[in-house]
């Protein structure tokens, strides 16, 4: 699989910390979500962000992508700080899945999965290679392509999120709760596809889950969140050891 | 604003293009349309391409019309043309006249028809043969006739009171409504009563014109009114109508219009076959089912190029207040008093700024389009989808890229639903743009409604209710095209 006209290639990234968070704060009027975090990602690893609803946790994910600029505190991307106003162009570095999806209606799946291929202007060549290479690594067949989302089953249409979200071959990817809304199933199918892609497309993974078993079962690292602040992180050991003593953060 | 402008230009153009059309004008009567008719036919079967503007309403518009050059024609009286556009005192002879007009407007006059469309007494021809009564000197050895006139004959100058001491009438008369004259005079309520010495009711109800023996009234001669610039086989053509129509036959022809009602054209006609200013075999260029055709492509090209205009400037300015919100709310309002102006006085509005016809038309249609296209645009953008407007900016697409390929897909059936909302709204407006002669299909009902002529109005009326549901058909059709399936509007 030739991907050397899909723009960003995660090779060409070589400083380590890919996403740092210095003393992120952040608030809307009175309501404090996120108080003073700090953090460097793994680099090419997955890193699960744990909490209940309200912790922060989606804050935090659109901190890093700048849909939410903090109120103090920097982000670094790539070893810079975030630069908001060229910050779309940024994003295409980093993918972007959602739990509601967000597959365009008016789309077929071929061009829902492309879109972003024709913003950063690929080669058609490269733009039908990359559809089928992913494609095949969801496993869904290519009778797909000129469907449109809703004659897709949520499973499906969430394949086709993430591949929507790898497209450009990202260096990062960020996840909310994507899997939140599918059966057991399905997730366990969609897991092995990540886990799969993650061996041939390494990639810095943000995962926001409140799942600990899907946790468990993805994430290198994990950060738990509780009313905007990291009360626990560490590494897969320490998550089970976590797990094993049943402790409800 | 190009395109308004370049469509604009092809309006104008299309008006003022090729020396072979001539433009009749018509005073909104039934003699006016009558005599307008004559013109048009005579023209037709001389070779040129008539281009009927009826419906200019009184005297004022018909002669700016023909001054400004957006008519080439129209019948006029000599009489009005004294008293209203030369303003003078009392009428002058023809030549007179005719040097006058030239001078001061680089217009002419034919020589006159024939009939004297003055004003008149008249009475049941019964009486008048039984007192032996045929000029209103007559009157005089008569004092036990009653008389009844209109309160505008009671009044005016050239009326009662004035004609009663040039003629030494000893009789006194009592005003009363016009319309019930007649009424009263079969009724021998009244003897006699004035007229228009060519209406048709008085044929109809057997009366007869005292002769103006002592020429009291002043003369309404009816003559061709045309501008010094036409060819000069047209103004001969013109002229062939000079001394050809008595009192008498205005009379019998007005009559027909009114009580066997029949259409304009065909009363004009047989009128010219009978003179022999027409062959028999000469194609009718006005048959009704041509005419209806004609009428329907000039309201469709009327509502046609006001819509594209308004999508051309409504969706790009609904595009630019979504993005800029602080603007729509200002933008919208303004639109949407626009939209409370009633027609009519919108269109009369126009007149001062663009005169008469079809531009003036094309730019309050224009308007009218604009806020329900301008509303759905911007209410169809903002009504799309947060979580969809969220990944668009979440996976990296900028505002413009956002626009174009998520939120203008997303709102095109909301938008469409404005666009065919304006159509509609404007085939129906449109009927009314004939009052300021800018043709279509108004023009029959707005005849038939001056001639209370029911025919007529249907006959414009139905089209352009068809013309609507077209419409419906034609936008429900663009959207089973250019929107998704999945994504269509629930027809209600």
């Amino acid at each position: 699989m030739d991907t050397r006209d899909i723009p960003y290639n995660n090779q060409t990234i070589n400083d380590e910390s890919v996403i740092s968070l210095e003393n992120i704060a952040q608030g809307y009027g009175d309501k404090r979500v996120l108080a003073d975090i700090s953090y460097n990602f793994q680099k090419n690893k997955i890193t699960a962000i744990l909490g209940k609803s309200g912790s922060g946790k989606t804050t935090l994910l659109q901190t890093i992508n700048g849909m939410v600029k903090p109120k103090s505190g920097i982000v670094k991307l790539f070893g810079q700080p975030i630069r908001y106003e060229s910050i779309h162009a940024t994003r295409l570095k980093i993918g972007y899945v959602v739990q509601n999806i967000g597959l365009f209606p008016h789309l077929t799946i071929q061009k829902n999965m492309s879109v972003l291929a024709h913003i950063a202007k690929a080669e058609t060549k490269s733009i039908v290679a990359r559809i089928n290479y992913l494609m095949d690594l969801v496993q869904l067949p290519s009778t797909y392509l000129m469907k449109y989302p809703h004659q897709l089953s949520g499973g499906e249409q969430q394949r086709v999120g993430l591949c929507r979200a790898m497209f450009l071959n990202p260096p990062v990817l960020l996840m909310d709760e994507p899997f939140a809304s599918l059966d057991d199933e399905t997730k366990g199918s969609i897991f092995q596809d990540m886990l799969k892609s993650q061996k041939n497309e390494p990639r810095t993974v943000v995962l926001i889950t409140h799942n600990k078993q899907e946790a468990l079962t993805l994430a290198d690292y994990f950060v738990w969140l509780r009313e905007g602040k990291i009360v626990r992180q560490g590494d897969k050991e320490q998550l089970k050891q976590l797990l094993s003593e049943n402790i409800d953060l | 604003m190009r395109l308004i402008f370049l469509l604009c230009c092809m309006l104008t153009f299309r008006v003022s293009l090729g020396q072979q059309t001539i433009r009749v004008g018509a005073k909104h009567f039934n003699e006016g349309y009558i005599l307008s008719e004559m013109i048009s036919q005579i023209l037709e079967a001389g070779g040129y391409t008539v281009d009927r503007k009826f419906n200019l309403g009184g005297t004022m518009v018909s002669f700016e019309a023909l001054r400004t050059g957006a008519i080439d024609v129209y019948p006029e009286y000599t009489g009005t043309i004294a008293a209203e556009i030369l303003k003078s005192e009392r009428s002058a002879p023809w030549e007179v006249l005719s040097a006058q007009l030239l001078n001061k407007f680089q217009l002419e006059i034919s020589p006159p028809y024939g009939f004297n469309n003055t004003y008149a007494l008249v009475m049941s021809a019964e009486l008048s043969e039984r007192l032996n009564v045929e000029n209103i000197s007559d009157l005089k050895n008569h004092p036990g006739l009653k008389i009844g006139v209109s309160y505008e004959f009671l009044e005016r100058n050239d009326g009662w009171k004035n004609l009663a001491v040039a003629y030494g009438l000893p009789q006194q008369a009592i005003g009363l409504e016009h319309g019930l004259a007649y009424q009263a005079i079969i009724e021998n309520k009244i003897n006699i009563t004035d007229a228009y010495a060519t209406d048709g009711e008085i044929n109809h109800y057997k009366l007869v014109l005292l002769k103006d023996d002592k020429e009291f009234f002043s003369a309404y001669q009816a003559v061709s009114f045309y501008s010094a610039k036409l060819p000069d086989r047209a103004k001969k053509l013109l002229n062939s109508l000079s001394s050809k129509i008595t009192e008498a036959e205005m009379q019998q022809l007005n009559a027909k219009a009114l009580f066997e009602k029949k259409s304009h054209s065909e009363i004009a006609r047989s009128f010219l076959i009978l003179k022999g200013i027409l062959n028999q075999d000469s194609k009718s260029q006005s048959r009704d089912s041509a005419l209806i055709l004609k009428k329907t492509g000039e309201h469709i090209t009327l509502t046609l190029i006001a819509l594209l205009a308004s999508i051309s400037v409504a969706v790009p300015l609904g595009i630019l207040l979504y993005r800029f919100p602080r603007l729509s709310k200002v933008a919208l309002y303004f639109a949407g008093i626009l939209q409370t102006i009633p027609s009519i006085a919108l269109l009369a509005l126009m007149i001062p700024l663009v005169g008469i016809g079809k531009l003036p038309a094309v730019i309050a249609l224009f308007f009218y389009s604009l806020l329900p296209i301008l509303r759905n645009t911007v209410v169809g953008l903002h009504t799309v989808d947060p979580v969809l407007k969220n990944v668009a900016s979440g996976i990296g697409l900028n505002a413009w890229q956002k626009l174009w390929l998520v939120e203008i897909p997303l709102s095109k059936p909301m938008i469409l639903t404005g666009i065919r909302t304006a159509a509609v709204i404007n085939v129906g407006t449109a009927t009314l743009a004939a009052f300021i002669g800018a043709g279509g299909l108004g023009e029959f009902i707005v005849t038939g409604l001056a001639l209370n002529n029911m025919n007529m109005i249907l006959t414009g009326a139905i089209p352009s209710a068809i013309l609507a549901i077209i419409t419906e058909l034609v936008f429900e059709f663009i959207e089973w095209v250019a929107v998704p399936r999945h994504l269509q509007r629930r027809t209600l």
